[in-house]
């Protein structure tokens, strides 16, 4: 591959102050050569730790702390809440389960861009006045609240689907037998269908939980410097476009990872004797 | 015990269930036989409640099941059932799937539900299985366990839906064993089944289901020899063909 660009991660590792500036003036005149770059601004920055003054690698790991912290807690909201409306959508009344469908289909046909500003924009205005004003003037940090929302609420219609499609798998006869005893409604969920189909949609519910990690990046559009919003931006000061953006890549790579492997030893922590796993995918 | 007077029951247009009326008083072992979809599990159903019919009424034990204000979970929890598939509770093991209904229905406290539970499972002989999973078990070990759920709450009567009918051949005798015990000792039962040796050695009578009705109630000798419908001995030659 005869590439013209000079690679350069020094603007990542090398974290010795006299660097910077020309850095970020002339990336071009700037580059060794990729190998040593990788190995002695490795060493560079374990060494200068934390007296350098370059801020290229501390806006990362903040970008990376507000994609997991986003992510989180935005999965925080689409758990329960799509364990709710999917339970809702099996039970017997009609009146519950419409309800909880047309949630499903409102946040999932609408595009989350679009979701990311209608709850920016425009639900603040639709607020009570007062709610509306304290939202705009004195909530700290709307934004990463908004997007928290936002992305939970949009995954929550996914996991719903889920938790639906999970207790729906199981066979008529288990509520019927566990009716049969004397459980109540509720009794049959809690003891019977809930421990069931969670086992069985943790693949699923794995992805669902990427799906949030990565579309967390949507929420830079409305000014949460994550992870993709901090490569952006030192994109932008240095120039350095590739290696800003590999390094984004390969941590979104292994976030992923470590979370499937995490999963896949929790599917087979509580997997049910005598059965089989699926695998997380 | 349990009375049954002219129920209907329709699946939209469908009628599965048609002026059926009988009843079993305490202690009698009544088997329910017929063809495939004649509804002798609807029937069943209707009994504890687990489907609703839409004329007649059944009682159990002076209790209306089709009135609005029953407690329905109290009257189930009075008349053990037994499925053709089991239904075991597959997260948990043969022990606690005993042992949840004692817990959360009657209220037993943990030790005394196990105690109880080990009991049941002596007596339906596979003690030495009650820390394993469903998925471990034979099918005749799961129905036996599924046998001594039912009988873990103490039911004024159990009800059998082709409680065999899913096993291989050498597991039916095993099942059945508990069955003939269970009669022999009392028990109130009524059995849908197609074992018809079982029929002969325990019921006290026989009823035959055809199309949503109850075409012949009889004696169990009598339904042997002298079954007066032509669809009864139809019904009973396929049967003891084999
Ligand atoms: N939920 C349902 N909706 C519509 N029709 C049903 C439903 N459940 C059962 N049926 C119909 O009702 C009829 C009686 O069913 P039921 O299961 O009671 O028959 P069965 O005598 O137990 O038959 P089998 O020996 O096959 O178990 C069948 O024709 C069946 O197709
Ligand atoms: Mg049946």
């Amino acid at each position: 591959m005869a590439m013209k660009y000079n690679w350069d991660w020094s603007i990542i590792l090398c974290r010795s102050p006299e660097e910077e500036p020309t850095a970020a003036v002339e990336p071009g005149t700037l580059a060794p050569d990729a190998t040593s770059a990788v190995g002695g601004g490795a060493g560079q920055f374990f060494d200068t730790g934390a007296s350098c003054a370059q801020p290229y690698f501390d806006w990362i790991v903040s970008g990376v702390s507000w994609t997991i912290i986003v992510a989180c807690a935005a999965w925080v909201i689409t758990f329960s809440l799509g364990s709710i409306i999917g339970i809702a959508r099996t039970v017997d009344q009609p009146v519950v389960r419409a309800v909880a469908t047309a949630y499903v289909e409102f946040f999932r046909n609408i595009p989350l861009l679009l979701q990311m500003f209608l709850w920016f924009f425009v639900v603040p205005e639709l607020l009570p006045e007062d709610a509306g004003r304290w939202v705009k003037r004195e909530l700290p940090l709307p934004e990463y609240w908004t997007a928290i929302v936002c992305l939970g609420m949009y995954h929550a219609s996914r996991t719903a689907e889920q938790v639906r499609a999970g207790i729906e798998s199981i066979p008529r006869g288990q509520t019927q037998a566990g009716l049969a005893m004397g459980l109540t409604q509720f009794q049959v969920y809690r003891h019977v269908l809930l421990p069931v189909s969670y086992r069985i949609i943790i693949p699923p519910l794995t992805s669902d939980f990427m799906g949030i990690f990565k579309n967390s990046s949507v929420a830079l559009t409305i000014g949460v410097m994550e992870l993709t919003a901090q490569s952006r931006q030192i994109a932008e000061y240095t120039f350095n476009i590739f290696e800003i953006f590999t390094v984004a890549t390969l941590i979104y790579m292994v976030v992923t990872l470590i979370v499937v492997t995490v999963m896949r030893f929790v599917e087979a922590k509580v997997r049910i004797p005598g059965t089989i796993a699926m695998g997380a995918d | 015990m349990i009375e049954i007077e002219n129920v209907s029951k329709w699946y939209g247009d469908f009628r599965v269930l048609a002026e059926c009326s009988t009843s079993v008083a305490k202690g009698d072992v009544v088997v329910v036989c017929g063809p495939s979809g004649s509804g002798k599990s609807t029937l069943l159903k209707c009994v504890n409640g687990l489907e609703p019919f839409q004329e007649g009424t059944i009682t159990v034990d002076g209790v209306s099941v089709g009135d609005k204000g029953t407690n329905l979970p109290k009257l189930r929890s009075r008349i053990g059932m037994v499925f053709q598939n089991f239904e075991l509770f597959p997260h948990m093991t043969a022990l606690q799937n005993i042992c949840l209904s004692q817990m959360k229905v009657l209220g037993r406290g943990p030790d005394e539900a196990e105690e109880r539970s080990m009991k049941l499972l002596e007596r339906v002989g596979i003690t030495e299985h009650a820390h394993k999973h469903p998925a471990q078990l034979s099918g005749g070990q799961q129905q036996r366990v599924a046998i001594a759920r039912a009988l873990a709450m103490d039911p004024i009567a159990m009800m059998f839906d082709e409680p065999t009918s899913a096993l291989d051949p050498e597991m039916i005798s095993e099942v059945l064993d508990v069955m003939v015990d269970l009669a022999k000792e009392g028990m109130t039962m009524i059995v849908v089944t197609h074992e018809m040796g079982f029929a002969r050695k325990v019921a006290h009578r026989v009823v035959f289901m055809d199309e949503g009705r109850i075409v012949e109630e009889a004696q169990t000798e009598a339904f042997f020899t002298t079954a007066r419908h032509e669809r009864t001995q139809m019904f009973l030659s396929k049967i003891l063909e084999h």
